[in-house]
């Protein structure tokens, strides 16, 4: 199987292979296997049932090796490895974990792994995972063995740049949107709620602030500071490296990495609509063409579709204009919401669309968002979604 | 002395009930994952604590401290503390 999420250039191309779904829920992970139309589709028995997965990802650079990242009820956070396109699996020897802190210090723990990336394709065996609280690891061998990297997880200014525990989401602040320049292996982003984004570009020795002209989650007196910002997801583009987007706390944003500077493209959102939500997806062939799911982000912040009235928002020029994309959904009283791996894309052409939400639906759109169908319901929370093709 | 598991463990031990030995119940816990390989790291965090859902009784009382010293004759319980939904 291939990964079809945009992360390196050759995924670009359309495929017309059978599209797979890997979906992290709060009771488990599932596969969800489709026909060639896209039309019917199949579940999957549970995987690790009763275990939290935030994150179910495949293998792009071998087609068949799937981690996920897993909090096995009282056990704590681990990850889990199959090498045989998740037919079997098996624990991490030594699964991501901080550093033990010196005596009489407190130190950190891994409350949740949160995010699983892929390492670039010239590093076969390379993967790296995020957690909660924030913090940084790497496996060399597959996912078997993990260790913290250090540039990040101990470096003297990871409190101040994260905020400490009290300055995140609710369920734990994380480490998300592990981001590898397709052309250079040491080239790395991150985002942090909360923290912001960060860059790297000697392969996570050293990081700095990546946040001018995002705005800050709520309003502080004074200049925007450096760091602290609150993403939610962001994401490079696979034919153009240096365009990043983002979806954050505070709006929809582009950034051209040359300018080192954020543009709010969420301001020409509707107003009544706003720009705030968890998810982005971006267009694999059109640099251009992104797509949101918007959140109710107003007074005490719902966090639901607001009006329960559930939709999509589009653009094909870069976020200069959007459009509503709700044909299929609920008309009203829908109260979920989409979290932030819960939204992707297939690579066929016309691309095919997939939303998980909070309430274990599972949506798709075989003709870019044109109009939305059920494909799957009775799941439980869904926190993640990777389609990927048989190759 | 006899450990007892509780079923969140089962996948590890394979049972709810073992012998083990050792003079620290962290000597206890690092024989059990000698045989159970990862079982440790399941009861205790990076920072040696009792993770946050799980208690561990000796002799009828709570103990968070691994390093407390245990006798032959001692029963350890590990439970899965009420939690969910």
């Amino acid at each position: 199987m291939v990964a079809t999420q945009p992360r390196t250039a050759k995924t670009s191309k359309s495929s017309t292979g059978n599209v797979v779904l890997l979906v992290g829920t709060k009771k488990g992970g599932f596969i969800l296997r489709g026909n060639s139309s896209r039309r019917a589709w199949t579940l999957s028995d549970p995987i690790l049932l009763g275990s939290t997965v935030h994150h179910f990802v495949l293998d792009p650079r071998d087609g068949r090796t799937m981690l996920m990242a897993a909090v096995t009820g009282h056990l704590g956070p681990t990850v889990f490895r199959s090498t045989d396109a998740g037919k079997t699996w098996k624990e991490a020897s030594r699964p991501p974990a901080f550093k033990k802190a010196s005596e009489g210090e407190a130190g950190l723990s891994v409350k949740h792994v949160f995010w699983l990336t892929p390492g670039h394709a010239s590093e076969p065996n390379v993967w790296y995972a995020g957690s909660s609280p924030q913090g940084l690891f790497r496996s060399d061998d597959g996912g078997v063995t993990w260790e913290g990297v250090a540039g990040f997880n101990e470096n003297p200014m990871r409190e101040t740049w994260t905020g400490g525990a009290q300055d995140g989401t609710p369920d734990g602040p994380k480490m998300h949107s592990i981001l590898i320049d397709p052309r250079d292996k040491r080239h790395l982003y991150i985002g942090m709620s909360s923290g912001g984004i960060f860059e790297s570009t000697d392969e996570g020795t050293s990081w700095a602030p990546l946040n001018k002209g995002c705005d800050f989650p709520y309003p502080i007196p004074g200049p925007l500071p450096e760091f602290g910002h609150d993403p939610h997801r962001a994401m490079l583009h696979p034919l153009m490296p240096d365009l990043l987007y983002q979806q954050n706390h505070a709006g929809i944003y582009r950034m051209e990495r040359k300018d080192a500077q954020w543009t709010r493209i969420g301001k020409n959102m509707p107003p009544e609509v706003g720009d705030i939500g968890f998810p982005i997806v971006l267009r694999p062939r059109d640099p251009k063409t992104v797509w949101v799911f918007h959140m109710d982000g107003t007074d005490v912040w719902p966090r639901t579709s607001p009006g329960g009235k559930p939709a999509v928002y589009v653009t094909n020029d870069g976020g200069e204009t959007w459009r509503r994309q709700a044909n299929g959904l609920p008309k009203a009283n829908a109260w979920w919401t989409v979290l932030r791996q819960a939204m992707t894309c297939d690579s066929r052409d016309p691309l095919g669309l997939y939303l998980g939400t909070t309430t274990g639906q599972l949506w798709g759109s075989t003709d870019e968002g044109g109009s939305w169908r059920l494909i799957a319901e009775h799941l439980p929370h869904i926190y993640a979604i990777e389609a990927v093709e048989p190759r | 002395m006899n450990v007892h598991s509780p079923s969140q463990l089962r996948s590890y031990i394979g049972a709810s009930l073992v012998e083990a030995d050792g003079a620290t119940l962290d000597e206890v816990l690092r024989g059990l994952d000698r045989r159970y390989p990862g079982v440790r790291f399941r009861i205790i965090d990076e920072q040696d604590r009792v993770r946050e859902q799980i208690r561990i009784f000796v002799n009828g009382e709570q103990e968070f401290d691994i390093t407390s010293p245990v006798g032959a004759r001692d029963e350890i319980v590990i439970v899965g503390a009420l939690s969910g939904g």
